[in-house]
């Protein structure tokens, strides 16, 4: 076996080898919306999160738009506050625009659905750092079985 | 430049808990082929490890061109050991590479000759112990002799100083043992080298050696020119020299009594 | 009797402390000092191709049928609850965190790790290692460091690969097969995998690996009795010992990735 050869072999190896993470990367993981591009922060509190987690899918009708990127507790209030990381390519949301956590499907995972809102003169545009203030926290279940029985007592 | 090339002085060393030499001095002169005898099983090649930095002796300092060797640091022990070369009783043929590469090999090491020069060199080396023909065989397709030439080409490959041999005529047929003994003597003449050869065949040693040390029991039992050998006085020296199956170094292993021994029921 | 037990106790941890010395100050010797690159490139080419492109096979092989039996398991459960849209992540998930970088360690422990142990054992039992050490040549930087150069770089990318081949398996099996909807194959592992959390994590799981398998392989070999039963029985310790401390280390990481 000649070096020339075992060269050939090895630099195959190594294109193979990349070909598998550039596959893993893109096809499985789908880079493309986390971590590179770039992308502008929002605020939302709620009262409820439900089963929101770190990572979780930001919409608007059905088109990821961002990722959920901590969720922390509000030291005043005691309510949550989620911080979230939107595409710059979408940065004309109003400040009207409100935000829903939503559950795709009857089993499925919690993700933010995004609303967005009406325009006019007196209405600002979202920037990097602010808050949403019409926000719709996570239906639970359990309270949702508890009003159904409380209005049927009525 | 001191006449002696190794100069070995009180050395002891000990493996485990069995001392293998205690307090040993001797002394290798500059171009002579210098033969260490004994009887198996006392370290002659622990002794060759030793000249060569691979083991520390436990006291004593062994001078090598007037540097202590076991004093001395990692890089220039490496650069003492560019001036000297080993042929171990296997050969050590690098099995991966044919007999041109293997003796190519210190020197693409060591220098940044250019391919064609290194070809010139090894060509010289091969046929000095008359290989050239064998080149491209690879180690595994060589007889146990041609092995052991292909492995002293490779130790010459870059002219050393010393050359110490590790039982060269071990499991020879009586043909490649003439054949090594006319290598060692002729490279020793013709290059200039000084030799050390470890062995226990004592007519081939007696044969080719300037200057013989009898090592037995941890120690120099006797030494001179093989002449003055052959008149030692000492038994345990003639026994050696001679080949007696039992005397000053007795047959049986160190064991109890004979008789008890068979009288007394297995535990 | 016990005193004996404790005695031989003892010993064993003495010796097994010892060996453990040994092997870190081989691995010093090997790594420490500036490396010479005009040497050592040619070298390290020879041992990607042994190491790594010669146990390109049997990764391929064995990830092909691994995706494709974890497409063909998972779907039977899956199917009870009607999430078979879920077997992208469940093959996609497996693979990248557990079976790729695991199975990739225990199989190169069994392929190139044993190689690598009977290989340097055999050449410390003909003197080769010993004669390059007369020649003033360091067999640490001449033959053990470009054996670990290339069996760290090499198991990350067969782990790699491995995991890719499996996804594609899975994606016969569970696409091509049994029917399930190609595009939710592909769209809910995008949903559920990241890059970070999953493939970089895997990545470094598979690096921890290949420096456990590859420095015990080359140890085992250094270390051996220089006798056709010492390099047999390294050998055999090489498999034995690299598997169960790959399997040990990969419930730590686990626990640290994945677990909190």
């Amino acid at each position: 076996m000649t070096t020339r050869k075992i060269e050939i072999l090895v630099g195959a190896f190594i294109v193979l080898a990349v070909a598998a993470f550039l596959m893993l990367a893109l096809k499985v993981a789908n880079a493309g919306i986390s971590g590179s591009g770039q992308s502008y922060v929002l605020y939302a509190k709620f009262e409820n999160i439900g089963g929101l987690k770190v990572r979780s899918p930001i919409k608007v009708g059905g088109v990821v738009v961002g990722r959920v990127a901590s969720i922390d507790l509000d030291t005043v209030y005691y309510t949550p506050v989620v911080k979230m990381e939107i595409n710059e390519q979408y940065s004309n949301f109003p400040e009207t625009s409100s935000v829903a956590i939503l559950t795709s499907g009857l089993l499925g995972e919690q993700y933010l659905g995004l609303q967005p809102g009406f325009i006019d003169e007196t209405v600002q545009i979202l920037a990097d750092g602010d808050s949403i203030q019409d926000t719709r926290s996570a239906i639970v279940l359990e309270e949702l079985i508890g009003q159904f029985l409380f209005n049927r007592g009525n | 430049m001191s006449d002696i090339m190794v100069d070995i002085q009180h050395l002891s060393f000990s493996r485990g808990k069995n001392l293998i030499y205690d307090d040993m001095s001797m002394q290798v002169r500059r171009g002579k082929v210098t033969a260490i005898m004994g009887p198996s099983g006392i370290g002659k090649t622990t002794l060759l490890k030793l000249i060569g930095g691979q083991l520390k002796p436990s006291q004593g300092h062994i001078l090598f061109d007037g540097q202590d060797i076991p004093a001395l640091s990692r890089a220039d022990l490496y650069q003492a050991r560019k001036k000297m070369s080993m042929l171990f009783q296997s050969g050590a043929l690098f099995t991966e590479m044919s007999v041109f590469d293997n003796v190519a090999f210190p020197i693409r090491e060591h220098t940044r000759l250019s391919e064609s020069l290194i070809n010139i060199i090894v060509l010289m080396k091969l046929e000095s112990v008359g290989l050239r023909g064998a080149r491209d065989l690879m180690p595994a397709e060589l007889s146990g002799g041609m092995a052991r030439r292909a492995a002293l080409a490779r130790a010459i490959a870059l002219d050393p100083e010393l050359i110490m041999y590790d039982e060269p005529f071990a499991g020879q047929d009586p043909i490649s043992m003439g054949v090594i003994v006319r290598l060692i003597k002729e490279l020793n003449n013709a290059l200039g080298l000084t030799s050390i050869v470890v062995s226990h065949d004592v007519t081939e040693v007696m044969s080719i050696a300037d200057y013989v040390y009898l090592v037995a029991e941890k120690k120099v039992i006797g030494h001179g020119t093989p002449e003055q050998l052959r008149q030692d006085k000492s038994a345990l020296v003639q026994q050696f020299l001679l080949g007696e199956a039992d005397g000053a170094v007795p047959f049986h292993y160190k064991a109890a009594a004979y008789e008890d021994e068979l009288m007394e029921p297995r535990r | 009797m016990i005193t004996e037990k404790l005695q031989n106790l003892g010993r064993s941890t003495i010796d097994n402390l010892a060996g453990f010395g040994r092997s870190g100050v081989m691995l010093f010797g090997a790594l420490v000092g500036k490396p010479n690159f005009r040497k050592g490139w040619p070298l390290l080419v020879k041992q990607l191709y042994v190491i790594g492109v010669l146990s390109l096979l049997i990764i391929l092989v064995s990830g092909l049928f691994i995706g494709m039996v974890l497409a063909l398991q998972g779907y039977t459960v899956l199917v009870k609850f009607g999430a078979e849209g879920m077997l992208g992540p469940l093959v996609a998930l497996s693979l990248l965190r557990e079976l790729g970088p695991v199975v990739t360690a225990l199989l190169f422990a069994g392929r190139a790790g044993s190689a690598l142990t009977a290989e340097i054992g055999l050449m410390k039992a003909t003197e080769q290692l010993s004669g390059m050490e007369m020649m003033a040549v360091d067999p640490l930087r001449r033959i053990i460091a470009p054996r670990f150069w290339a069996g760290v770089i090499s198991m990350p990318l067969l782990a790699m690969v491995f995991t890719a081949v499996g996804i594609l398996g899975g994606h016969l099996i569970g696409v091509n097969w049994l029917g399930v909807d190609g595009g939710s194959y592909w769209s809910t592992m995008q949903a559920n995998v990241d890059l970070y959390q999953d493939v970089v994590n895997g990545l470094i799981k598979s690096v921890v690996f290949a420096v456990i398998v590859i420095w015990i392989a080359l140890h085992k070999g250094f270390d051996a009795v220089p006798t056709s039963e010492g390099i047999s029985r390294a050998t055999t310790q090489t498999v034995v010992t690299a598997s169960l401390t790959v399997l040990g280390f990969d419930f730590i990481l686990t626990a640290l990735m994945f677990g909190g």
